[in-house]
């Protein structure tokens, strides 16, 4: 157990290392001088700035420079708020979209389970169907759509009742953060019904599920301690990437809900050439998804003893 | 029903929800949202709309604008110029947030600092009327050789470079408020990163700033003219871009002020809001390039395309939002003249479509150029879907009218600049707004130094009659002059002027006293109260 965590660290840290290598190449490629703005300046206070930045230099030395301070855990300041330093920024940032994509992901969970579990239980029934189309509606519209609709939903809400029941927008209670992780979660719950429910398909034509039938097991104990159980693995093997791709494609949500999230940060910055802003929240991000994943087959190791076999 | 209520409300009230309510009369407090967290408060570098809207009613320079929007003594109690040159007295009872009074000396760092090519500012430009700022600003002299001079603590002289009409208006702006030296060291780097790393001077200071979520202002009980404000706090709780989010924060009473776009514009109709109309001062315009290989430097080319276009059906069809005047002119009607508006002394010359007159110019167009068929010209324009719309409707307007092929070329907002920097466009959707409160704001955008004309427009005579305009500071002289200027942008056809930009925007009914304005700290409270 211990070598297999030790190998798959090291390769978690080969691609981190491949990541900032390949966003700082793309990020140099794409056109556009980060420096400029509107308003045009002299050629003096540009070279001031490219000195301050380090943009003076030539691109590998950039990338040198770049790389040790990356290892120092020092992500430089930011092009845009040139008063603040990245790694503030997602010291600040990052905790608010974790709040939000904890929250999201265990709706998420919940409800796919449960969903996946009722339209297996009901298949080809009533039930099934309509939550089937709710699943395929889920998975194909967009969360900008949620996102707007569920404030639509909530305006109304207040108005209807004629005071503010929960907030329409804004970061700092609880009862904010119900609707954006809700409207976050949507995507990865539908995506989870379906695994669900095609997971406990699988299981229920399993020999050991007639061994229990024949056995004269309740069906509330077959469903719980042999179905549930055996079709759960699956959904937690995609835990571990909707964690991280939830807390990290909040950028729409916490727009729309005006959440001071990371998200934002992470989107603005690539529309802005914010170099140090991109660096430092992709390679954050990046690192962040590898270590999910890690931890998810350390605890499918866990779980199922098979996996650290092979 | 009513069960069902007083459950929910139950319920709200234990997860903690506080009861909306945008505007509180007793306590005079305004609850706004920032379209985005401020990037820059210090004042010396700041250039976006929302710091500067945060600082002008945080700080205050040697001028500030009054509840009518007229310049008022600020920090200076009074003031003398010469033709080249201005002396300042400051009142002793101006105060930092911090109980230091606000000296001469904190004007001259932070004007020596604005210009440092060093600060890297991208407004230090503001700052070229005043002695040798251009030459620092270049980095071919000192600091200390800027012509600011603290004479003692409380009176401060500064002076020009040559005759400059406006110099006083810039007195009242962002670049030119001062900032302490010992406090500013004291931070260095971090200076204007968070509330406690600033000090404020002016009718508001910045109690609690999360980044990228609030940014509370609270009444200065230090500032001299604290009499005056009504207000005791402005809350901006939310920041987000998005206008949607924005408006159902405004009808959900959390917000008691927002502006609006085409979209939201129908949404806030149907709930009967009051819609306020609000020009905002810039100019929107096509802009050519003029580099000799490009097809756009011929004139006849450009007067085809002048000729064919309408701009009242422009802003009736493309733009819808009401508010926006049919372009005429580089420089836009609220411009001041001698007496009256500049356009209303000296008007411009309508643009009306001639579509006859236009083809004819098309074939002299060609013959000159020597080719059969124009080859296609590429538009430039930003990603926002404003820009795509308004490309799309030039582009089919010339295929139907002239049989002009446009390539419209989408870029984002950095990718645009260096590409228009860089000259690979020959149109680009382009805008002006106003720095200052002054003609030549506008007027010397293509003066063949001015580094944002991009198109590298270069005509001797233009840059004459700006030179008349900036040496001289008699007002006829210089409306003379920008006269010629508004002739030449027509005759020569420099730009294709689209659209004065308006804006629509929704307040709430109790606010009184909110000023809007083309120049400077925009929406400004600080004059605003709420009435019961």
């Amino acid at each position: 157990m211990f070598r297999y965590t030790l190998g798959r660290l090291l390769s978690g840290v080969i691609t981190v290392w491949f990541i900032a290598t390949a966003t700082f190449l793309a990020m140099h490629a794409v056109p556009g001088d980060p420096l400029m703005n509107e308003k045009a300046t002299t050629a003096e206070i540009r070279e001031n700035l490219a000195r301050k930045y380090g943009l003076d230099r030539p691109l590998p030395e950039q990338y040198v420079i770049y790389l040790s301070n990356m290892i120092q855990g020092d992500f430089g300041i930011s092009f845009t708020q040139q008063n603040r330093r990245v790694n503030d920024i997602i010291k600040d940032h990052f905790p608010v979209s974790a709040a939000l994509g904890i929250l999201a992901i265990t709706f998420a969970a919940l409800g796919g389970i449960l969903w996946g579990a009722i339209t297996a239980l009901y298949r080809n029934q009533l039930p099934d169907i309509i939550i089937m189309f709710l699943v395929i509606l889920g998975i194909s519209v967009p969360s900008f759509v949620f996102a707007a609709l569920g404030q639509l939903l909530l305006v109304n809400l207040n108005q209807w009742f004629g005071t503010s029941i929960l907030p329409v927008a804004g970061w700092g209670t609880f009862s904010h953060m119900l609707m954006p992780s809700l409207v976050l979660g949507l995507g990865t719950m539908a995506l989870l019904t379906r695994l669900m429910r095609s997971s406990m398909l699988e299981v229920v034509n399993e020999d050991f599920i007639k061994t229990a039938k024949a056995k004269g097991l309740s069906p509330q104990r077959i469903f719980f301690k042999h179905q549930l159980r055996n079709a759960i693995l699956p959904v937690v093997t995609v835990l571990g990437p909707q964690i991280a791709a939830i807390t990290t494609g909040g950028f729409v949500v916490e727009l729309v809900f005006a959440i001071p999230g990371l998200g934002r940060y992470f989107v603005q910055a690539v529309q802005q050439l914010d170099y140090t802003v991109i660096m430092g929240t992709t390679v954050f991000y990046g690192a962040f998804l590898v270590l999910m994943v890690i931890l998810v087959d350390i605890i499918y190791g866990f779980i199922d003893p098979r996996v650290r076999l092979k | 029903m009513n069960f069902l209520k007083s459950l929910a409300i139950a319920l709200c009230l234990f997860s903690g929800a506080i009861e909306a309510q945008s505007v509180d009369a007793t306590r005079q407090v305004v609850k706004i949202a920032l379209a985005q967290e401020p990037p820059q408060l210090n004042s010396m570098k700041a250039t976006d709309q929302v710091s500067i809207f945060v600082l002008g009613h945080v700080m205050e320079g040697l001028t500030r604008y009054d509840r009518r929007g007229n310049l008022a003594p600020g920090v200076a109690e009074r003031w003398t110029l010469s033709a080249t040159s201005a002396k300042f007295w400051l009142r002793k009872d101006a105060k930092w947030s911090n109980g230091d009074p606000v000296t001469a000396h904190d004007f001259v760092f932070a004007w020596r600092n604005a210009v440092d090519p060093k600060t890297a500012s991208e407004y230090a430009f503001i700052l070229y009327p005043v002695k040798n700022a251009e030459a620092i600003n270049q980095g071919n002299l000192p600091i200390t050789d800027l012509g600011i001079r603290a004479l003692d603590d409380h009176t401060l002289e500064v002076t020009l470079e040559r005759p400059t009409g406006y110099f006083m208006k810039l007195t009242a702006f962002v670049t030119t408020f001062p900032v302490q030296e010992r406090f500013y060291r004291s931070v260095e780097a971090s200076y204007a990163a968070d509330a406690s790393q600033m000090l404020y001077n002016g009718a508001f200071k910045i109690t609690d700033w999360v980044h990228s979520a609030s940014l509370k202002m609270q009444k200065n009980e230090t500032y001299w003219n604290r009499q005056t404000i009504r207000l005791n706090g402005i809350d901006a709780d939310y920041i987000t871009a998005d206008t949607r989010a924005r408006l159902n924060l405004f009808i959900d009473d959390e917000i008691a002020y927002t502006q609006l776009d085409g979209e939201t514009y129908k949404d806030a109709l149907k709930n009967q809001f009051r819609i306020r109309p609000f020009a905002t001062g810039s100019v929107y315009f096509l802009e050519y390039n003029y580099r000799p290989e490009r097809i756009t430097s011929n004139l006849k080319l450009r007067q085809a395309i002048q000729a064919a276009f309408d701009p009242d059906e422009f802003v009736n069809k493309v733009l819808q939002t009401p508010g926006n005047l049919p372009g005429a002119s580089l420089f836009p009607s609220w411009i001041k003249g001698v007496n009256k508006t500049f356009r209303e002394e000296y008007p411009a010359k309508v643009l009306r479509p001639d579509l006859a007159h236009a083809k004819r110019l098309l074939a002299e167009a060609k013959a000159e150029l020597g080719v059969e068929q124009i080859p296609p010209l590429v538009l430039l324009v930003s990603d926002s879907p404003t820009a795509t719309k308004q490309a799309e409707y030039t582009q089919g307007m010339l295929k139907t009218k002239l049989n002009l092929d446009i390539k419209i070329d989408v870029q984002t907002f950095k990718q645009r600049l260096a590409k228009m920097t860089e000259g690979d466009f020959d149109i680009v959707g382009a805008g002006w707004g106003p720095d200052f409160d002054d003609i030549m704001t506008f007027g010397d955008l293509f003066a063949s130094w001015n580094l944002n004309n991009r198109g590298r427009y270069n005509n001797p005579e233009y840059d004459r009659l700006v030179r008349i305009a900036m040496n001289s500071s008699d007002p006829t002289t210089r409306m003379e002059a920008m006269a010629g200027i508004q002739t030449l942008v027509y005759d020569d056809a420099i730009i294709l002027p689209m659209y004065e930009q308006g804006v629509i925007y929704i307040q709430h009914p109790k606010i009184k006293g909110l000023r809007r304005t083309v120049i400077g700290s925009d929406p400004d409270f600080t004059h605003a109260r709420i009435v019961p």
